[in-house]
């Protein structure tokens, strides 16, 4: 059970049930050279969040900028444990799923897909929950998944 | 719901191997993402999976290979993490360059060609206008798409592959010839023409469109008098594609899906209409000079993208017999080479330094990061500075050339 309003059905293209605190990319950042794997950070000094780290974090965000070997880097993230915890997202833009589905097939794990259907009107920092049909909760307390 | 053939059902069902049924549930993925309602078959894919990222690159190439993975259609392979003719100019920890080593061979067995190549419009056999494909690599998908004709979305790393093995994509984005029309209306003054030389042009240009119109496919007019050569548009389409997202543009009167600009447009009104001035070409190339003259040159860099065969004889012939006073590197295909081995020859002779299968700013050690490089590729100016430190003067051909020989930046003045 969610102990916090519904926000939204998103429509859960990858992953299960999950939650992590609300990260809203301010810019679109490229994975590659974009964010450092070994920490989770975004290492592109031009990115207003520079030095943020994305790992764990329910990343709200539009389309990936720059290189489309970003779905590699998202899936040495994955098997390096700093990817985000869920992608949320707002543009139908494939490269950065594409390496969480990788990550599914060969390590059986990594962020949970979510298409969102329009605006996510939360503040970073909220722990947001995800449910297996996609609805997504904003939470107060740590959910637990059934 | 997306709507699967018979075969597509039971390569999903795993009745073509683990492999493919692997890479059926990623092209999916990819198009419930982009809502297709269908898959669409491919004649032939360029697979940039073969750059080595880290172990998890291996992790999903064997995970295709032990499931039986063999691609359906004709798969070329961009450039690899190291060339493989030359394994003493890989200077990187032993370990990587093994592992890199193994990469590219993981995806020779699956099928691909060994191309290592970034420029595979550049190979024989290239497809039909018209034809649909899955290549990775931005450069790549915006030349074939523009210069042309062949119908590719932005595929990357991991579902290049993917479509390969099933020889199958989602029908979506630029396969939906609705979908090719020009949104971004860019007029090029006749000022930004003459006070640009004419080698850098199309990196100026595309740098600046690219900057502009992000993800528009931009039309560009007022260049009726350029000759529009396959060289010109690899130039613009990599500028484009690397300082915006720019998998597809028109050029009225030269591109072979803009006869005019009813046909690039499709009837449909543009979002945006600009100019282009001479003074944007010139901020666009203070925008990608990070290095001052008057400094220490400490090498020279050409070929990204790939030199075509044309380019490679023309750098010979500008250089001569003359010999190079400065790390000097020309990057093309094991193709390219073989096609003219005797350019090839000479540059060497000339004490220039040839990099094949791979790209100088993925070797991080054949150039001092404290020096400073010219190139006349706007791609290379935008990349290597954070790729391996150096700071970069961006010049024409034959400036470059000059500069290499008399080992100081020489700069000809109309350079933008």
């Amino acid at each position: 059970m969610a102990d916090g309003g519904l926000l939204m059905a998103g429509e859960l293209i990858l992953g299960q049930a999950t939650s992590g605190p609300l990260l809203r990319l301010t810019e679109p950042v490229s994975f590659w050279g974009g964010v450092d794997e070994k920490t989770g950070q975004i290492i592109d000094q031009h990115h207003p969040q520079y030095k943020v780290c994305l790992a764990g974090t329910a990343l709200l965000m539009g389309a990936a900028r720059g290189s489309s070997s970003s779905s590699s880097t998202l899936l040495e993230c994955v098997r390096l444990g700093t990817a985000p915890a869920m992608l949320l997202l707002t543009e139908r833009d494939t490269i950065l799923p594409v390496g969480v589905a990788a990550a599914w097939e060969i390590y059986g794990r990594g962020p949970s897909v979510l298409l969102l259907p329009g605006r996510l009107d939360t503040r970073d920092g909220e722990q947001i929950r995800v449910d297996k049909q996609g609805r997504i909760y904003k939470c107060s307390a740590i959910a637990t998944d059934e | 719901m997306i709507r699967l053939s018979d075969d597509e059902t039971g390569m999903l069902a795993g009745a073509s191997g683990p492999a493919a049924a692997l890479s059926m549930r990623v092209i999916l993925a990819a198009a419930r993402i982009q809502g297709a309602g269908r898959l669409i078959p491919i004649a032939s894919a360029h697979v940039d999976s073969c750059l080595y990222h880290g172990p998890s690159s291996l992790d999903f190439a064997r995970a295709l290979l032990s499931g039986g993975g063999r691609v359906r259609v004709p798969t070329t392979l961009n450039v690899g993490g190291l060339d493989r003719s030359r394994p003493d100019l890989f200077a990187g920890p032993a370990s990587h360059g093994e592992a890199a080593r193994q990469l590219m061979d993981s995806y020779v067995e699956m099928g691909c060609q060994p191309t290592f190549t970034c420029a595979p419009y550049q190979l024989p056999g290239r497809p039909a206008p018209g034809t649909d494909v899955a290549w990775a690599e931005s450069n790549a998908i915006v030349f074939g798409n523009s210069m042309i004709g062949l119908r590719t979305s932005r595929y990357g790393d991991l579902i290049d592959i993917c479509a390969a093995i099933t020889g199958r994509v989602p029908y979506a984005g630029l396969h939906i010839p609705e979908n090719r029309a020009a949104r971004a209306i860019f007029t090029v003054e006749q000022d930004a023409l003459s006070r640009v030389d004419e080698d850098l042009l199309p990196a100026l240009l595309g740098h600046h469109i690219g900057r502009r119109t992000g993800t528009l496919i931009p039309a560009l007019d007022g260049l009726q008098a350029i000759a529009v050569t396959e060289d010109w548009g690899k130039a613009f389409g990599a500028a484009a594609a690397s300082s915006g997202g720019v998998a597809m543009f028109h050029i009225l009167g030269a591109t072979p899906e803009a006869p005019d600009l009813a046909a690039a447009t499709q009837g449909k009104p543009p979002v945006l209409t600009e100019r282009v001035s001479g003074a944007d070409l010139m901020a666009a190339h203070r925008e990608l000079t990070t290095g001052a003259p008057g400094a220490r040159l400490g090498g020279v860099s050409i070929g990204t993208p790939h030199l075509s065969a044309q380019q490679l004889a023309r750098l010979a012939a500008q250089l001569a017999d003359r010999q190079v006073r400065v790390p000097t590197y020309a990057t093309t295909s094991r193709f390219v080479i073989g096609s003219d081995p005797a350019a090839a020859q000479r540059l060497e002779a000339a004490g220039v330094t040839i990099i094949r299968d791979t790209c100088t700013y993925f070797q991080p050690d054949i150039i001092d990061p404290g020096a400073m490089v010219m190139t006349n590729s706007a791609k290379w100016a935008y990349y290597a500075p954070a790729m391996l430190g150096c700071t970069v003067i961006l010049a024409s051909q034959s400036d470059c050339i000059e500069s290499a020989v008399s080992g100081e930046i020489t700069l000809s003045g109309r350079h933008g």
